[in-house]
């Protein structure tokens, strides 16, 4: 073989004469097929890959939604619904990329929820966090822009009350604002650069995801035990094993969405988003997303204003020092009895959030709202630095193997050494 | 352990729907109505929505439009092409400018959308005494409570309470938020509407036929979605069951 | 710790499981080719601008000699108005001398009123000839100035790179001086 050229094993001569320049197959073959992972890992597994495939179905449905949909104030609203009308199948399109989008909130938030309860986040894994928390940004992004696309009344002033957020800025706040509308309010301009970048940004988070993934290659993957593979006996290749596994979650995953999307298509969005933009009018109740609604009631929990919006960003901003916040060398809260209790009620704070953000700005939900926030910015900040030192974690097991032998009953003979001997 | 962690699951679900109807709580009840296109196998009551466009042809279009609709969306309520053709040439369109430039009318056509009763918005402002009659092209899903929720309004005026003063030309209703609504009772009284088919309009008849034919006038897709989504679930359901099979073989040398 | 893994599933040799997969294979592969077709669907066209596919064309203003040109599905459409010489002339050309034969007759309804869907059928391009200044070009029809295609007064190619002669559209008359197009 001439030199500069990759070794390739596969065995069809014009695939291997393509993995010999370009060493995608083997690349492929080495990350996704015989690419060792725990063994032990549980249906949360699933949501990663889970995520991967929503963010294809956006990309492909939106890109096909653009065909047809005017980003202008006078035509947009029409056109969607000239969508939901009048074109093929636009009805399906635009509701999976509607529903889709609080499918991806639910498949990353539980995504989130697995890292913070297995300790993904800690080393080595800091970046590979790290990064999924820039992914998250420029979804919430992503969302935010594309919700106004349809120029409803609650598109417009979700986009007036978002971009506001900004004007708490010292000094400088009301140019930026008026630099993100391209006016002296949320009008045409700042339509045509929503849907613009709207557009551009979920390919950024697809090149974001390849780093996350190509970090978790680097790392491999954490377990419900939080202990790292001591050898082959702990791990499995990722095909056929998880391959089939996510394949399971991934059916399971479009019942869900399929039930949303044919039989409740609104329920996660708003009646008055069918009423076209008017700037003259704002809705008695303006609430953003679901999505959106724990990090709205942190705002509205500060009297502040300035104080609201860097509490607010504040709550994202944590998670990307959280691997230095936690001072516990173990991962896995399984193991942690007082940092896990804590977290249940950190997860409660959260649900307590995202109610409250949906009820009127008025008592009791105001005073909920503060003892929420503040219990989710200590468990951050206070509980977990302190709990690291005073916390007695219980006995770790001594590998991944041992506890799944242990724990699982009776077991078939030689059920441990089986995958070895196929190695 | 296993089950411990799809509570969590169930719990994180929990939450999310606890948000929802947080969301569309609204201050007053609706009563639920029976209608045709509820549920699973829903499907519009093509005779109903027909009477509905009547009631909505004879009554509401004086001061409502529904400007996304066309003449030809009617031939999905069953009517004739030859029918559809009829209705469209009741009205005068405007279209041009012709070969001199000038703007013209002509007969509609079954492509022309519904003809708005007013030119623009502050001519309907002014005809209404400041208040905008609006669309009903998707009024159903522009409201709380959807078709419930028309319905209600429709047959919901009555006398004001004691403690109720209404303000000049407003309306007593008691599912409109805030119960004054400018919107004199347009379902005034039985037989106000003469139905081709003989039913008896009632204002309850007459209020559950334009619900029909305004469900279906927002959401015109729902039997074809319906019918798709038991199709797919159903579809996905089977697929499931072998996703499942065959990982349960693949593992089951490692359990 | 790669190289000491099983690159594939172990091979046990069960005939049922490889059944099981190859069902659940085909019924996903069945299931992805359902998913793709709405895509596809939805890039043709759409109801609004199917309804909008006729064209109705009063004929009255046309005088003899003259032509209008109307759109129709976004295309011109070419209503001439012959005279009778030329509608003679038409007729009196041999089939054999054309490239794509095919009788006067056969290209009209009646036979003083020609309707052509005006694109070269060369290249796509709108030929000249329907102002009275146009060049018509060597036949007295249609002139295409992009490649130099020359059709006659049946809208037939008689010189030039078009294959065939010019597109007659679906159309009926609708009364003695209307048309509808599509």
């Amino acid at each position: 073989m001439a030199t500069g050229l990759h070794k390739s094993d596969v065995a069809n001569p014009v695939l291997r004469w393509i993995d010999a320049r370009l060493p995608v197959i083997t690349l492929m073959q080495k990350e996704y097929g015989t690419f060792p992972t725990p063994r032990n890992f549980n249906y949360l597994w699933n949501f990663g890959a889970l995520a991967m495939v929503n963010l294809l179905v956006m990309i492909a449905t939106g890109v096909v939604l653009a065909m047809h949909y005017t980003p202008h104030v006078s035509m947009a609203f029409d056109s969607v619904e000239r969508i939901m009308r009048d074109v093929n199948y636009g009805w399906l399109l635009r509701y999976v990329h509607a529903n889709g989008a609080s499918m991806f909130f639910i498949v990353v938030y539980i995504h989130i929820w697995r890292g913070l309860y297995y300790g993904s986040y800690k080393a080595p894994r800091e970046l590979l966090w790290m990064l999924g928390v820039v992914i998250f940004l420029l979804m919430m992004a992503t969302a935010f822009m594309g919700y106004v696309l349809p120029w409803g009344q609650m598109s417009f002033w979700g986009a007036t009350v978002i971009t506001n957020l900004f004007s708490a800025i010292p000094l400088v706040g009301e140019s930026i604002v008026t630099w993100l509308w391209g006016g002296f309010s949320v009008d045409n301009p700042t339509l045509n650069r929503f849907f613009s970048l709207h557009y551009l940004l979920p390919f950024v988070i697809f090149g974001v995801v390849f780093l996350h993934v190509a970090a978790l290659h680097i790392t491999g993957s954490n377990n419900p035990l939080g202990i790292d593979p001591k050898g082959p006996q702990d791990t499995l290749p990722f095909h056929p094993y998880y391959t089939a596994k996510d394949s399971v979650g991934l059916v399971v995953y479009f019942i869900v969405f399929a039930v949303l999307v044919f039989f409740f298509p609104n329920m996660l969005g708003h009646a008055d988003n069918y009423i076209p933009a008017n700037p003259l009018v704002t809705p008695p109740h303006i609430v953003p997303e679901w999505y959106f609604l724990p990090f709205y009631a942190i705002l509205r929990a500060i009297p502040d204003k300035l104080g609201g919006v860097l509490m607010m960003f504040g709550a994202i901003a944590v998670l990307f020092v959280l691997p230095w916040l936690d001072t516990s060398p173990i991962r896995s809260m399984r193991f942690r009895p007082v940092a896990r209790v804590a977290l249940f009620i950190w997860l409660l704070s959260f649900l307590v959030l995202l109610y409250c953000g949906g009820k009127p700005p008025d008592e009791p939900f105001v005073t909920i709202s503060r003892i929420a926030t503040l219990y989710y910015f200590a468990y951050f900040l206070v509980i977990l630095p302190l709990l690291g030192r005073l916390e007695r974690p219980l006995p770790l097991p001594e590998s991944i193997a041992m506890p799944v032998l242990r724990g699982g009953g009776p077991l078939p003979a030689g059920a441990m050494s089986k995958p070895m001997e196929k190695a | 352990m296993r089950r411990f962690h799809s509570l969590k699951a169930l719990l994180v679900a929990a939450g999310l729907a606890a948000a929802g109807p947080a969301l569309a709580a609204g201050e007053v009840h609706v009563p639920d109505t029976r209608f045709s296109f509820d549920g699973l196998f829903g499907h519009f009551d093509r005779a109903s929505a027909q009477r509905g466009f009547q009631v909505y042809k004879e009554v509401c279009a004086s001061c409502h439009s529904m400007h996304l609709l066309s003449y030809r969306n009617l031939r999905d309520l069953g009517l004739s092409d030859a029918e559809v053709r009829a209705i469209a040439a009741t009205v005068e369109v405007q279209d041009g400018p012709n070969d001199e430039g000038a703007m013209f009318e002509r007969p509609g056509r079954p492509s022309d959308r519904f003809r708005s009763p007013f030119a623009n918005e502050r001519a309907a402002r002014a005809a209404n005494n400041g208040a905008l009659p609006p669309d009903l092209s998707v009024i159903v899903k522009a409201r709380e409570g959807g078709a419930d929720y028309i319905h209600a309004l429709l047959t919901g005026y009555a006398d004001p309470p004691a403690d109720v003063t209404l303000m000049e030309g407003m309306n007593y209703n008691k599912y409109f938020p805030g119960h004054q609504i400018a919107m004199a009772p347009p379902l005034s009284g039985d037989g106000q509407v003469e139905f081709h088919d003989g039913t008896n309009a009632t204002v309850d008849q007459m209020a559950r036929d334009v619900t029909q034919f305004l469900a279906w006038a927002a959401e015109p897709e729902l039997e074809q979605r319906k019918a798709l989504g038991v199709k797919f679930i159903l579809f996905l359901t089977v697929l499931g069951f072998l996703a499942y099979g065959v990982k349960r073989k693949i593992w089951a040398d490692v359990h | 710790m790669a190289d000491s893994m099983a690159p594939t599933a172990p091979q046990d040799g069960e005939t049922r499981r490889d059944f099981l997969q190859l069902v659940t294979g085909a019924f996903a592969a069945v299931g992805v080719g359902a998913v793709v077709w709405p895509f596809i669907s939805s890039m043709n066209p759409a109801r609004d601008v199917l309804a909008l596919s006729t064209t109705e064309v009063d004929l009255t203003p046309i005088a003899t000699g003259s032509a209008v040109t109307v759109m129709w599905r976004g295309k011109p459409v070419f209503v001439r108005n012959r005279t009778a010489e030329e509608i003679q002339v038409a007729r009196q050309v041999p089939l054999s001398q054309l490239p794509d034969p095919a009788t006067d007759q056969s290209r009209v309804k009646k036979d003083q009123w020609l309707v052509l869907v005006g694109v070269c059928t060369h290249l796509g391009c709108v030929p000249l000839g329907q102002k009275p200044t146009d060049p018509r070009g060597d036949y007295g029809g249609w002139f295409c100035p992009c490649h130099g295609s020359h059709y006659d007064t049946s809208g037939r190619i008689r010189k030039g790179p078009a294959p065939t002669n010019l597109l007659v559209p679906e159309y009926a008359f609708t009364s003695d001086t209307q048309i509808r197009v599509g």
